[in-house]
């Protein structure tokens, strides 16, 4: 047995997608330690909010804040205030008063202000400018020079009895706070997703369950498989003749179909991850019951086998004790493709809409459903569906890898 | 063609066979789930409704029209008979179409996309498949690890991928339907276009999912055809490496051929899905909007004539198997 693990975590292969397993295995578990929210909270108002550090404004106000004259601060203030949509009708503007389009660069903010304020005259009217238009550049030529103000933001209270706002603070544009003094900052690796929630969490609780999923489905399928191939390869005969009639039905019958067919008729009330894990593992023991017989097909009448019965010894001890060892690389095998293969099969299902029911647990494929119904893929909020699809893709790799690896270790043909 | 009627017949009788248990399955499934599905149907069609005859009238129409009422073996004829007649009944969700219409308009667009794509990347994964097992290095070097991911991605991520980068992004490609939504379908060469334009990204999401599952097995399959003693003899007798390639090819092939019918049931299933990522107007999106409308007769009408394409293709796939492997008609000559 030492010596097996040895060898087999001398395969290239299969330490790499155990690494990657375990690792993110060792998140689902650590993670909630650390942030121990309910992955289902509601904590954003709104929809699909950006990835990134969420500081409190009221927080930071009231912060210490520190005094940092940087050259380029105020230059980016005015870039990022500055609209493409303004940017442009500057241009439109400067090119009807006559400049060359191409010396013009909408890009360089510095540039075009300069230009700008050079040749800005309200009273000028181009050709074909309408009154709305000229109002409109007065306004834009108003905001630009507001933007290049130099005085502070002035913070006000309201006073309760006579409700005059009253100044009480200033807070000039030099003024810097210390992220690590605000009180209340969150940090959203991920954003959120549609209904307001943290993904990162909802995330990692999502592949605790998938993995869950995948497991229960692995196990019972390859449950079903074993005992059904180990009885049609080892009896054979008529049992033989039945169980690969039915494994054949099974093989053509696509388990997609009987998978949709189950999920549909069981109400969605009653359909909880573990319910859809139980339906998956299912109608997915046919492959391991094909491999397993072939398998004791070809062990039946070995020697040890032949001796083992003429010693007397039942057929549940043959088969226990001359047989499954034998087999139990390959089962061990098989168990690894089937639990991927479940959870892939879970994301599928819920991607229908037969997932299971939506209000205790997030799974992978639920996830999946949510940010397709509400065309996160269409309005580019890729963090509420990219970082899923890369979590499915990486457990079935890592899956893959092991299978690889314990192929090559325990059938010396396939050994490059 | 004689020496093949053993083989077809026994895989003809084999098609009834599943096509029989496909039906059995199909009838009794959501009859075995605990509760009377007609209560479930009706209950859920009648929510919000206060006139209690009114349930009650709708109710015994079901029972009616399911046959519920009567015994199991009955209602089993009583279903077929129905089904040879194409008759499934009235869709719930898009009343008052028949079952048969909403499939009828949707099953062409999904057999006129899934089973080019599946065959084109069949062909151009085997084809690179035998190309990296023949040439190794460098080409086998990018060719696999890209296959080896490609083919991990489930086919809908494989769908949101494509549909982000040439669709969203690029915006070269639609993002949705399967025609301009500002068309009637009729035959004009705007039309046309706009379906061909539609196409492509389902379409090459199915192609490159398929390529890199069936490039991995042609190379395994490969490289054991070229250490085979017919290619080391082949060499000796100074055979171009062209026409060595061509026997390895078709003797690999085989056993491709073989997997390619065992899986084009969870092909089918996942590029239904991914149909569903591109709102293409197939079988997958029918699905979804069954699901969605809790339309019992759909569903079960759909889930059949997936089961019927996916049992035909097979069907077929073996026949195919049939005249290409000389071994099969050497047995049935005997």
């Amino acid at each position: 047995m030492k010596h097996m693990l040895q060898q087999i975590f001398q395969s290239g292969k299969f330490v790499t997608g155990f690494v990657i397993f375990v690792a993110i295995v060792l998140g689902v578990i650590i993670y909630p330690l650390v942030i121990p929210d309910p992955p289902l909270k509601i904590i954003a108002q709104g929809t699909f909010f950006e990835p990134g550090i969420y500081v409190n404004v009221y927080d930071s106000i009231n912060t210490k804040y520190y005094t940092l004259n940087l050259d380029e601060a105020a230059e980016r203030r005015i870039a990022d205030r500055l609209g493409d949509e303004d940017r442009q009708a500057i241009q439109t503007w400067l090119v009807g008063n006559g400049m060359a389009e191409n010396e013009i660069d909408i890009t360089n903010t510095e540039q075009l202000l300069d230009q700008w304020f050079n040749n800005f005259d309200p009273t000028t009217r181009l050709p074909g400018m309408t009154n709305a238009d000229r109002n409109y550049y007065i306004r834009l030529n108003n905001n630009i020079q507001g933007l290049l103000r130099t005085e502070g933001a002035v913070i006000a209270e309201m006073n309760e009895e006579t409700a005059v706002l009253e100044e009480t603070a200033t807070v000039p544009q030099t003024a810097y706070v210390n992220i690590s003094q605000v009180p209340n900052v969150r940090i959203l690796p991920l954003g959120t997703d549609n209904f307001g929630r943290d993904v990162l969490t909802e995330l990692i609780r999502a592949t605790g369950v998938s993995l869950q999923i995948g497991l229960v489905a692995g196990a019972i399928a390859t449950l079903i498989g074993l005992v059904l191939g180990l009885v049609s390869g080892y009896i054979g005969g008529f049992v033989d003749d039945i169980i690969m009639f039915i494994t054949n039905l099974f093989t053509v019958i696509p388990s997609f179909v009987l998978l949709i067919l189950i999920s549909f008729s069981i109400s969605q009330e009653q359909r909880g991850a573990f319910t859809i894990a139980v339906v998956i593992g299912f109608t997915s023991w046919v492959w391991t019951a094909r491999a397993v017989r072939s398998q004791v097909i070809s062990l039946r009448n070995r020697d040890h086998v032949n001796l083992s019965k003429l010693s007397g010894h039942s057929i549940t001890h043959i088969i226990v004790r001359d047989i499954l060892p034998y087999i139990a690389s390959y089962v061990i095998m098989a168990l690894i493709l089937q639990i991927s293969s479940g959870i892939l099969a879970e994301a599928g299902l819920s991607i229908l809409g037969l997932g299971p029911k939506t209000t205790e647990v997030p799974t992978l494929g639920l996830m999946m459903n949510w940010a397709m119904i509400y065309q996160a893929h269409i309005l580019g909020k890729w963090w509420a569906y990219f970082p899923v699809i890369l979590t499915i893709a990486l457990i079935a790799f890592s899956m893959n890898l092991m299978n690889t690896g314990l192929d090559q270790v325990f059938n010396p043909a396939l050994r490059e | 063609m004689k020496g093949y009627r053993n083989y077809f017949m026994n895989k003809l009788a084999w098609f009834f066979v599943t096509l029989v248990a496909a039906f059995i399955l199909n009838f009794i499934l959501p009859r075995l789930m605990p509760g009377d599905p007609v209560a479930a149907i009706v209950s859920r069609l009648a929510q919000g409704m206060s006139n209690t005859t009114g349930v009650q009238a709708i109710y015994e129409q079901y029972a009616e029209q399911f046959g519920t009422n009567k015994p199991m073996l009955e209602q089993f004829f009583l279903y077929m008979k129905n089904i040879f007649r194409g008759d499934f009944g009235f869709s719930f969700s898009q009343y008052p179409r028949t079952v048969a219409d909403v499939i009828k308009s949707s099953i062409l667009w999904t057999i006129a996309l899934q089973f080019p794509a599946i065959i084109v990347g069949w062909i151009i994964g085997n084809t690179l498949g035998a190309l990296a097992a023949y040439r190794r290095g460098t080409f086998d070097k990018i060719l696999m690890p890209v296959s080896i991911f490609v083919s991990n991605l489930p086919a809908f991520g494989m769908a949101i991928i494509m549909l982000v980068i040439f669709a969203v992004t690029f915006k070269w490609f639609p993002t949705s339907g399967g025609y301009g939504f500002d068309l009637i379908p009729n035959f004009s060469w705007r039309f046309i276009w706009s379906v061909i334009v539609h196409y492509q990204l389902p379409f090459w999401s199915i192609v490159l999912i398929t390529i890199g599952g069936q490039a991995i097995g042609m190379r395994a399959m490969s490289i054991y055809e070229l250490n085979a003693d017919y290619v080391k003899y082949s060499r000796f007798l100074g055979i171009k490496d062209r026409k060595i390639v061509g026997y390895v090819f078709r003797n690999a092939m085989l056993p491709q051929i073989t997997g390619l019918a065992l899986s084009i049931g969870t092909m089918v299933g996942g590029a239904l899905v991914a149909e569903i990522i591109f709102s293409y107007p197939g079988l997958g999106s029918t699905i979804l909007t069954a699901v969605l409308g809790q339309d019992y007769p759909l569903i079960s009408a759909t889930t059949l004539i997936i089961t019927l394409m996916v049992l035909t293709a097979n069907f077929l796939l073996e026949i195919f198997y049939g005249i290409l492997d000389p071994r099969i008609k050497a047995a049935q000559a005997d």
